[in-house]
């Protein structure tokens, strides 16, 4: 048994250490909002965060998220207010939204280590995570409303 | 135990390695299912199937708790249709498309495209072929409240009117739900009087998309996100070469993977069926396989070019043909003649193809973001023996469609039910991206010649275009549509209805094989045409000394839309103006799907490293319903051909894809990406479609803007490996 702290919960796994931490959010744990995408570290659909910082979940074993916080998509806001979604809806960014699960994590965590990005410092943060629907002009503009939002007062 | 044919009993399969004789297992598959279609059943009782309220038509449902549900005849793979369509039926039930509950469709003949027995998406038609079926469907439905209201009232019924979800008039006032028992117990009316669009609230305006909450919160249900109890998980192995078939297979190591259930024998492959997705690949990496090569097993792409090569020495059938194309040339001031090709390309839908499947004695029950979902029907019947009612397709969101999810042999459907009906179980199929990537199904590889010519003024007076491809709709579902005697209309589009006055223009096409097996891919034949025509249209301005653009205004006399949109997109990019130091322009226009798109790109070149910093993108889509849609749609377009036109490319070598991920199937990545302008060109032309057409001209538009930094033409795609 591997026992893992995911969005603030306990979930006891009954899992291989080496699987990747991807396929136990999915097909174990039942939190499919965390998306494969190809496997190998490459495109960022399984974007999650460990301790805060954003990690690929499809590259992840499952031995090295022991111990650690795991928060996906499910977990980053309990009613989808948290200021990158709400960027998002207010810019209309998704279309298929495969991809924006994780979009949307390497943002928030981006936005939590750097609160007012340079465009330079949001190309580098987001360039490891790809859109086939190309949302990508669009989610420039939302982590830059979304940095309004986390600076404005609630 | 080892694999085993499907139906087979296990006792029989005990044997550690067995062969299989190529084609056996494809017997029985290969059942012209396409008729079955054509036979489908009636529409359904939906009245009974959706409880108690109105329930007018398949389209739309009143509940008496007030919930409005829609039900989508269209799949959503990104192009904002969940949206636009519930946009089309609020406006006329007069409820806000906000409050709406949106369902995708069940298959059935309610929600074919009228006058063709097919529930598809696909041809960006789903907007203008769904635009007066929902109009009257949200229509139906508000007269029959309205009738029930001025019974309860004892009113007539003009004397109501209706806002926004409430019947009001005579000093009374009813919410919808709390008429809908009363309204469902009415005879739809046969004639209902739409709106007058003058008092239109909702369509015509900017809506914002109705399925942004489950997609920024994960809870959007794809294909690859069902889960049904008792469900196994399953990876196959797939032939390294197209046409491969299993000689014979050790799964002893495969089936010692913890986790790993069974293995099965099925006409894709082998699948390893696990508990959970890991364990099913990790099963599958353990199979020793050996493959019987395919016809193709020797093909590469060389060999194929050489081949095209040759058909193009000699003529095609005709496509079209009017003048003299070959005198012209010959007494032509100057002339050119040259050889244009694009690769094969992948679709990469960012959620690999992937489907579940349950086949029960009562039918069989498929869960999968399809484009198709009556052909898909058809052939798991088929399959399966069953009558195509016994076969129920829950659609859900698609990660992705760009017509690989619309697939002509219902591929990714067929081998999940297949593999379905041997386990006795729920079973999902998940293709790797390596699997989906090297899948095929790929936009055609094709080479185009085209000899022109201009005359002493520099104007173009001939046009001799011939196209080597394979053709998509030949041997597809839709190959009915193919004029007898003629070839596939898909392979010349956009050049032989090209929209340039060329007074001497030949046409001709010849429709090659391969082994590689090939599909429509976002904007299909117009993604080669697009970029050909408008290529050589700059050849033919540098061969009459003449200003793109001016060129194509005067190819353009007499046809305002066009004009329009191709001034609207010159004047935006501020053409002829000084730029950036470096930065140089190109300019494409392209009609397809029945919208007009001009594209300028904005690009600097240094070496080998191409930049486009912006394009401008102008569309005349004639009347609009969701302006904000065709926006999303055109910075899509863009994003989509740009990553063709920089990097796409599948590559054949020994019968198979050489590229595997996106590390050598590379995508635009977000420190790439342009500014992409976007102007809607307001017309008075019917409605056309909005997500194709923005892919056509994108390629052309950058090539040409190279060519202006560094003269050097670019007739070859990608760009990445012709610069």
């Amino acid at each position: 048994m591997i026992t893992l702290e995911i969005n603030g919960a306990r979930h006891e796994l009954d899992a291989d250490p080496a699987m990747p931490l991807l396929w136990a959010l999915r097909d174990l744990a039942g939190l499919t909002g965390t998306k494969y995408g190809c496997g190998k570290g490459l495109c960022g659909a399984c974007t999650i965060h460990l301790d805060g910082a954003p990690a690929r979940a499809c590259v992840t074993p499952l031995a090295a998220a022991v111990g650690r916080r795991i928060t996906t998509i499910e977990g980053l806001s309990p009613d989808g207010s948290h200021p990158v979604q709400r960027a998002w809806t207010e810019l209309d960014v998704v279309q298929c939204g495969y991809c924006q699960s994780g979009q949307i994590m390497a943002a928030a965590a981006l936005l939590a280590d750097t609160p007012i990005p340079t465009d330079a410092q949001i190309d580098a943060a987001m360039d490891g995570n790809l859109c086939r629907c190309g949302t990508y002009q669009r989610i420039r503009a939302a982590v830059k409303r979304a940095s309004e939002l986390l600076e404005a007062p609630r | 135990m080892s694999a085993r044919r499907p139906g087979e009993e296990s006792a029989r399969a005990s044997r550690r390695m067995f062969l299989v004789g190529s084609g056996v297992i494809a017997t029985g598959l290969l059942v012209p299912w396409y008729f079955a279609a054509r036979r489908g059943p009636a529409a359904g009782d939906f009245a009974a199937a959706r409880g108690p309220g109105l329930s007018a038509n398949a389209f739309v449902h009143v509940a008496p708790d007030d919930t409005v549900t829609v039900w989508l005849p269209k799949s959503e793979m990104g192009q904002g249709i969940y949206t636009s369509l519930a946009q089309i039926l609020g406006e006329e039930l007069d409820v806000d498309p906000r409050r709406i509950r949106i369902e995708f469709a069940p298959v059935d003949a309610a929600y074919y495209y009228p006058g063709m027995p097919m529930q598809f998406t696909g041809g960006s038609m789903s907007t203008n072929t769904s635009y007066e079926p929902l109009r009257r469907a949200g229509a139906t439905a508000r007269a029959m409240l309205l009738a029930a209201a001025a019974r309860r009232w004892g009113v007539a019924s003009a004397s109501l009117g209706t806002d926004d979800g409430q019947v009001f008039g005579g000093g009374q006032r009813a919410k919808y739900g709390e008429l809908a028992q009363d309204a469902g117990a009415l005879s739809p009316p046969r004639n209902v009087v739409l709106k007058d669009p003058a008092n239109f609230r909702y369509i015509g305006r900017p809506l914002r998309r109705l399925d942004s909450a489950p997609k920024v919160t994960g809870r959007a249900r794809f294909g690859i996100d069902v889960m049904r109890s008792d469900m196994a998980h399953a990876a196959i192995a797939r032939a390294p070469a197209f046409g491969g078939t299993v000689r014979s297979v050790d799964d002893r190591a495969a089936r010692a993977v913890a986790g790993v259930l069974d293995v099965q024998l099925i006409t894709a492959g082998v699948a390893v069926l696990a508990t959970n997705t890991w364990a099913a690949q990790r099963g599958r990496d353990a199979l020793v396989i050996d493959w019987a090569p395919g016809a193709g097993a020797d093909l590469s792409l060389d060999a194929l070019r050489t081949r095209y090569q040759a058909l193009l020495r000699g003529a095609g059938q005709v496509a079209k043909s009017s003048g003299d194309a070959s005198a012209a040339i010959a007494g032509a001031a100057r002339s050119l003649d040259v050889e244009y090709e694009l690769p094969y390309l992948a679709h990469a839908c960012m959620e690999p193809l992937n489907c579940v499947a349950h086949v029960t004695g009562e039918g069989c029950e498929i869960w999968t973001g399809t484009q198709m979902q009556t052909t898909d029907r058809a052939a798991a019947a088929a399959l399966l023996g069953i009558a195509p009612e016994k076969v129920q397709i829950h659609t859900t969101f698609l990660g992705g469609g760009f017509g690989r999810r619309g697939n002509p042999r219902a591929d990714f459907v067929l081998e999940a039910v297949e593999l379905a009906r041997a386990a006795g179980r729920p079973v999902k199929v998940t293709w790797t991206r390596e699997d989906d990537m090297r899948g095929g199904w790929y936009r055609p590889f094709g080479l185009s010649r085209v000899r022109a010519a201009v005359n002493g003024e520099g104007r173009p007076v001939a046009w001799h275009h011939t196209i080597a491809t394979q053709p998509v709709l030949r041997g597809s579902p839709f190959e009915s549509l193919i004029p007898a005697g003629e070839p596939d209309p898909t392979v010349a589009e956009g050049a032989a209805d090209m929209v340039w006055s060329i007074p001497n223009l030949h046409v001709d096409v010849h429709e090659a094989s391969s082994p590689v097996p090939v599909q429509w891919w976002r904007s299909v034949g117009h993604s080669h045409t697009g970029f050909v025509v408008n290529g050589v249209l700059d050849e033919l301005a540098q061969l009459g000394g003449r200003d793109p653009l001016e060129l194509r205004r005067e190819l353009l006399a007499g046809k305002p839309r066009h004009l329009a949109v191709l001034n609207a997109a010159a004047r935006r990019a501020r053409w002829g103006q000084p730029l950036e130091p470096g930065h140089h322009l190109g300019i494409a226009l392209h009609e397809s799907f029945g919208s007009i798109v001009a594209q300028v790109a904005e690009v600097s070149v240094e070496g080998r490293s191409v930049r486009v910093h912006r394009v401008t993108c102008a569309i005349d889509c004639g009347f609009v319903v969701n302006p904000a849609g065709v926006i999303a749609q055109m910075e899509s377009a863009v994003v989509f051909g740009l990553s063709a036109a920089l990097y796409g490319e599948i590559g054949i070598e020994r019968g198979g894809a050489v590229q595997s991920n996106f590390d050598d199937y590379r995508i635009l990545r977000l420190s790439e990406m342009p500014f992409v302008d976007t102007l809607l060109v307001a017309s008075d032309g019917p409605m056309g479609g909005v997500g194709e057409p923005g892919v056509p001209p994108v390629a052309a538009a950058v090539v040409n803007a190279i060519f202006a930094a560094t003269g050097k033409r670019i007739r070859r795609l990608p760009i990445a490996s012709a610069l």
